[in-house]
């Protein structure tokens, strides 16, 4: 589903506060499977995750998704693998909103704004039946027993409750692969279960998931297919889960 | 609806809600730009409004007037010129007038005063105008006393106020009988102050101009076109004025406007890094910035527009009477006829609203073309 390959990212480069916070990572993604990269802060794992979610690119390597939707997207190779880093941005933009659907560290959610709103968000530039979103937001958010709060700003809602409408939002385009950044990192361990019960659920339904984690209980979950180490950049260890 | 609509319809509903969520702020930008260009749209209806009424009411002014000058000054006009000039071939009537300035220092005003030779103004009566009836004092019926230039009072009844179709010019206008006019400033009875001609063919005033100008080449023979000109200079003259005062106004509002439009804020700048990493392009966020633009200053457009309609039109502009109308110490109070020039709200359009929207791009297009991971690391 998504290949690495020797894949660097210097930030500031040539200037005296370059450092480099991938370096020469290679790894695959397998379709439908749960991918975790765990580390300690600093690592690189958020950095891999924004260069694989095309939020930005590379300063060397490829990285190729295969089985992606390619309306409106040049042509992928023969092997089916579209390589995405030497995109323009209006195409990264495409592959973003139509393949990944993100779930942030800190939520990212829009303040002041309705819970109902913030789940239509990513769908918006789509130009897509309003009513169709609508109820496809409100299906969401009943999904995640939220319905309640559809109509509430935001800031209004309790920590786990903010993380489900994150998850609600990055699955209103219906995306192939969700890609989260320490999901559980604001949770308690009983929200983090329910969490990773969730991505279960996910995994079921065919998706492909790649989490960055430092928390066991996302690595060590019986759940979980792959994980990476990284360390300083690099990738220091592969172990089956 | 195409898709096109309804992305930009969704992203609307998105930036008025954004709007709404800095309701303070908005609110106090808005009322300062509203009040900006409710300002400046009640000058640029109230010049208007008032050089219209000066062009109808000069509508039937003489075709041309005759004066003599002495030493470049305005000086009397002989009657024997009417008769020599009533000879001329085109010419349909001459009139003498008689008309000049009278300061009332008991009340601190001007009037214009002016001869009237109908037979229903009898002597020692005047018909005067509403402004100046408001500063006299007076009403129909009333005496009036002016003090002469032989210092001997001059006493008469008000006859008439003269109707507020013509106030504009009228306002402070003392009519009196030719007679008395004679006695109160002491004029030669072979003498008047100008010379009223009217022509059957307008086109041929500039011949006859220059035929009396040949003939008496002290006179100074002034067409209609150049008294309605210098209605136009005296009323844009004074528009300016005021427009150099508001400068000052609407030069502070810029530089609110564009801290406000021009420096997005921490969260503003994290909210487009949301936005990008959720699938919105450069152009989505631009729109959007777009959108915000456009409500604000469109929005303060429209409500300065209609509520400067209603100040100058409805409620005949109390805030410029003192500055722009009448003359001297008296303001005449008239409703003005409602009249809006395309072109001046289409300048005035450009004016508020495409600067505004372009310093709020300008920003919103800086931080939107960053790329998104900055999101993930906020």
């Amino acid at each position: 589903m998504i290949e690495v390959a020797n894949v660097t990212k210097t930030y500031h480069a040539g200037r005296p506060n370059a450092y480099t916070a991938v370096d020469g990572v290679s790894l695959a993604v397998e379709r439908g499977k749960l991918t975790v990269l765990k580390g300690p802060s600093g690592s690189g794992k958020t950095t891999l995750l924004s260069l694989v979610g095309c939020m930005a690119r590379p300063s060397s390597g490829r990285i190729h998704l295969r089985g992606v939707r390619t309306a409106g997207l040049p042509v992928p190779e023969a092997d089916g693998a579209l390589e995405i880093t030497s995109l323009p941005e209006r195409f990264l933009t495409e592959i973003r909103r139509a393949t990944f659907g993100f779930i942030f560290q800190h939520f990212n959610l829009i303040k002041g704004v309705s819970t109902l709103e913030n789940v239509m968000l990513p769908a918006y530039p789509l130009g897509g039946d309003p009513a169709a979103l609508r109820r496809r937001a409100g299906e969401l958010l009943e999904r995640f027993g939220l319905s309640r709060h559809a109509r509430e700003p935001i800031d209004r809602l309790s920590g786990g409750e903010m993380q489900r409408v994150a998850i609600a939002r990055a699955l209103v385009n219906d995306p192939a692969v969700i890609i989260a950044d320490e999901p559980t990192a604001h949770l308690d361990s009983h929200l983090s279960e329910a969490f990773m019960a969730l991505m279960g659920t996910f995994k079921e339904g065919g998706r492909t998931l790649l989490i960055a984690s430092h928390d066991p209980l996302v690595y060590d979950s019986p759940l979980v297919d792959a994980t990476h180490e990284l360390r300083d950049g690099r990738l220091c260890a592969k172990a089956p889960a | 609806m195409p898709g096109t609509l309804r992305r930009t319809l969704s992203i609307l509903d998105f930036a008025l809600a954004s709007l709404l969520r800095r309701k303070g702020r908005n609110a106090a930008l808005l009322a300062v730009y509203t009040l900006v260009v409710f300002v400046t749209a009640s000058l640029v209806f109230f010049t208007q409004a008032v050089k219209r009424e000066a062009h109808q009411v000069l509508a039937d002014a003489p075709g041309l007037v005759v004066q003599r000058t002495l030493a470049g000054r305005q000086d009397l006009v002989p009657l024997a010129w009417a008769d020599w000039v009533r000879g001329l071939r085109g010419v349909r009537s001459v009139r003498p007038r008689w008309w000049g300035y009278y300061y009332d220092g008991a009340f601190g005003a001007n009037f214009t005063v002016q001869a009237s030779e109908e037979a229903a103004l009898p002597a020692g009566s005047a018909r005067i105008g509403a402004g100046a009836a408001r500063i006299l004092r007076v009403k129909e019926g009333d005496l009036i006393t002016l003090r002469g230039h032989d210092n001997l009072p001059l006493l008469l009844t008000v006859q008439g106020i003269l109707s507020s179709d013509s106030e504009l010019v009228a306002s402070d206008l003392l009519l009196l009988p030719k007679e008395d006019f004679q006695t109160l400033f002491g004029l030669p009875p072979d003498q008047a102050t100008d010379l009223a001609v009217d022509v059957a063919n307008p086109r041929e005033l500039p011949t006859l101009a220059a035929k009396i100008a040949e003939r008496y080449p002290e006179a100074r023979p002034i067409l209609h076109s150049e008294i309605l000109r210098t209605y136009d200079a005296i009323f844009d003259w004074r528009g300016g004025l005021l427009v150099a005062v508001l400068m000052i106004a609407v030069l502070c509002f810029a530089i609110f406007a564009w801290d406000r439009a021009a420096g997005l804020s921490a969260e503003e700048r994290r909210e487009i890094g949301i936005l990008k990493s959720i699938g919105w392009e450069t152009s989505d966020v631009l729109l959007l910035k777009l959108l915000e633009g456009l409500a604000v200053s469109l929005t303060a457009f429209l409500t300065g527009c209609v509520l400067a309609y209603g100040h100058v039109f409805l409620f005949s502009a109390p805030l410029f009477e003192g500055a722009l109308k009448g003359w001297s110490v008296l303001y005449p109070r008239y409703r003005l006829v409602p009249v809006v020039d395309g072109y001046q709200l289409s300048l005035l359009f450009l004016l508020a609203v495409v600067p505004y929207t372009a310093a709020t791009l300008i920003p919103g297009w800086r931080a939107a073309t960053v790329d998104p991971d900055a999101a993930m690391r906020s």
